[in-house]
């Protein structure tokens, strides 16, 4: 203490001081916001040697030797984990033919496999890892808070419940009823394919949780008017009614009008 | 005369009329139910038996009402709603197709030939109905009194001008509303969290990575007189292209920032959200009529129905980062109308 204020008039003391406050709040800064970001997942150096193996059999012919891209496909470098656990997880990686966008199958490597994978492209460069548990609860979200957000971000693509939607030529938005909670929000975070991007500027990782809340409660919820038809909305609906409506009309104004025998 | 009394060839009889004949009617066939009792028989069991099945479905109704009451949950809702449906469509419906079926079978099939008769009346009430006129004439004293008469038709013609004061509450006309929004200088570009937000959430610059889309609002909407309608005009989609992909119109260069671009939400066809972008491509496609805009040109129109493109909102950075809007739109929102070229707005 003695030393302390021995020194408090040192030309230098005020330096020290400024670096000390900024060293603090900088500090503290990053403790709170990395509470609302995503954490990055650990992975050892075992899965990347086991993911560069599978990557190099399964993925280089599209996306190069070492992920930098070539003409088929593109550079994999910063995409991230998330990226490849959403791809692959959802069996749209390695694609089965070219066309306007990749299609969902069967996922052809188990949960381990993903994660080497994932482990080897992170290793490329720095992008968006795989969600924490948290931020998938759809029960801690907010449907309500969620609905609005889905109906300004989501809705004009993936229609208004998430039944999914056309774009151009060829091109769609998927059905979002039956994806899983994770594979939501890596696809908010990656945006896959012709999907923007959200990043947690956008909609933060609580935000994310709300869509997926409203997601679940839209999909989940039973339907009290009657049948859904795939709650496409008007259109399928009209093409209901002129198609089954209007047969059952003209059947029983022929059978009015025919002669008995 | 009825159809029984046919033999389908009255229209020989007829003159021919344009070198037609009548044809007549056709013979009369007897139904099976009228020369077979059995079957006759067999056609009243089954009219009774949609009329019993009418009161089944009655009774179904009665019954689902109290046995799928409502527990407050959504499928129970839906399995009553199903129940009584199902009841009074087979009540009412099975009405009605005993009382076709009823009519098509049993009831008598005679089939009946009136002739027209002339419109105009006899000569005697045409005299009747005209004295009744003169009289009238005579007794109000219409043609004696024209004071009277044309005080009653000032009285009329000035009627209908009370609903020119009511149709002025139509009004007033738009005045200049089509052609300025909330935008202008130094206004922030704030999220849009859907309806009208109870804080603004202004966006920075570096929030808008490459393959971003930010639905935009301008800052204090919830302030302005009419929230809803201001949105509706001042709505903006907010994405960041490779800067090396954009071909920028001479004149436009500072209206973007790095490849971040705001273009109108509005679609200049019939005015749809047009927000469905696809961030490799960087089509911009409204969900109405398919109308397609490319960002990297200005936001062209590509296909569809939409005329012009779609209106840039210039864009800058204020002091602190965040985004801020240079000016208003340079040509107004949304669909074309009449007046669009009568004035410029107020960028």
């Amino acid at each position: 203490m003695k030393l302390l204020s021995a020194r408090r008039r040192h030309p230098m003391a005020l330096v020290v001081l400024l670096l000390v406050g900024l060293l603090l709040t900088g500090g503290a800064y990053a403790l709170f916001t990395s509470n609302s970001s995503a954490k990055a997942q650990e992975y050892s150096s075992d899965d990347v040697a086991q993911g560069q193996k599978l990557f190099v059999a399964n993925c280089a012919t599209c996306h190069g030797m070492s992920g930098q891209g070539t003409e088929n496909g593109p550079s994999l470098v910063g995409v991230g984990a998330s990226s490849v656990d959403f791809q692959v997880g959802t069996g749209r990686m390695p694609l089965q033919m070219s066309g306007p966008q990749g299609q969902v199958k069967k996922q052809q490597f188990n949960q381990d496999q993903i994660d080497q994978l994932a482990a080897y492209v992170a290793s490329m460069g720095p992008g968006p890892s795989v969600p924490e548990g948290d931020y998938l609860d759809a029960s801690k979200g907010d449907p309500a808070k969620g609905g609005g957000l889905f109906r300004t971000n989501c809705a004009m693509c993936h229609n208004v419940v998430g039944a999914g939607g056309a774009l151009t030529r060829g091109k769609y938005a998927p059905n979002l009823q039956n994806v899983s909670e994770k594979h939501l929000y890596e696809a908010m975070q990656t945006g896959p394919q012709n999907m923007p991007i959200f990043n947690d500027a956008n909609l933060t990782p609580e935000q994310k949780r709300d869509v997926i809340a409203y997601v679940r409660n839209a999909s989940e919820e039973p339907s009290p008017g009657g049948f859904k038809l795939g709650a496409l909305g008007p259109v399928a609906e009209g093409l209901f009614i002129w198609f089954f409506g209007l047969a059952a009309v003209i059947g029983i104004t022929v059978w009015l009008t025919a002669r008995s025998k | 005369m009825t159809s029984k009394d046919h033999d389908g060839a009255a229209g020989g009889t007829l003159d021919t009329v344009n070198g037609f004949t009548d044809p007549g009617l056709p013979e009369h066939k007897p139904r099976i139910t009228d020369v077979e009792p059995a079957a006759a028989k067999v056609a009243e069991r089954q009219v009774a038996a949609w009329f019993i099945l009418s009161m089944i479905g009655t009774i179904w109704f009665i019954v689902s009402y109290f046995l799928f009451a409502p527990d407050g949950s959504l499928g129970r809702l839906r399995l009553q709603n199903a129940m009584l449906g199902i009841g009074a469509a087979i009540a009412l419906g099975s009405v009605g197709i005993g009382i076709i079926l009823w009519a098509k079978t049993l009831i008598t099939d005679a089939e009946v030939t009136e002739d027209r008769h002339s419109i105009a009346g006899s000569a005697e009430d045409q005299a009747i109905a005209l004295e009744i006129l003169n009289q009238a004439k005579e007794e109000s004293g219409i043609a004696r009194r024209p004071l009277l008469r044309n005080l009653l038709i000032a009285a009329v013609a000035i009627a209908p001008l009370p609903a020119v004061l009511v149709l002025r509450d139509l009004g007033p006309l738009p005045g200049d509303a089509l052609f300025r929004t909330l935008w202008k200088q130094g206004v922030r570009l704030c999220q849009d969290p859907g309806g009208v937000p109870e804080e603004d959430r202004p966006i920075k610059l570096a929030d808008v990575t490459i393959g971003s889309a930010f639905h935009v609002i301008p800052e204090k909407l919830r302030e302005s007189e009419d929230p809803l309608n201001e949105k509706a005009k001042a709505a903006v989609l907010l994405m960041r292209i490779r800067p090396e992909e954009l071909n920028i119109e001479p004149g436009r260069e500072n209206w973007s920032i790095d490849g971040v671009v705001a273009y109108s939400k509005i679609c200049t066809h019939v005015g749809c959200p047009v927000a469905l972008y696809e961030h490799q491509t960087h089509h911009l496609l409204c969900p109405c009529h398919q109308s397609t805009f490319d960002v990297t040109n200005h936001c062209k129109v590509i296909f569809g129905p939409a005329k012009r493109p779609l209106p840039q909102l210039p864009i800058a950075v204020d002091s602190e980062g965040y985004l801020v809007a240079q000016s208003d739109f340079h040509e107004p929102v949304g669909p074309t109308f009449w007046e669009i070229h009568t004035r410029s707005t107020d960028a």
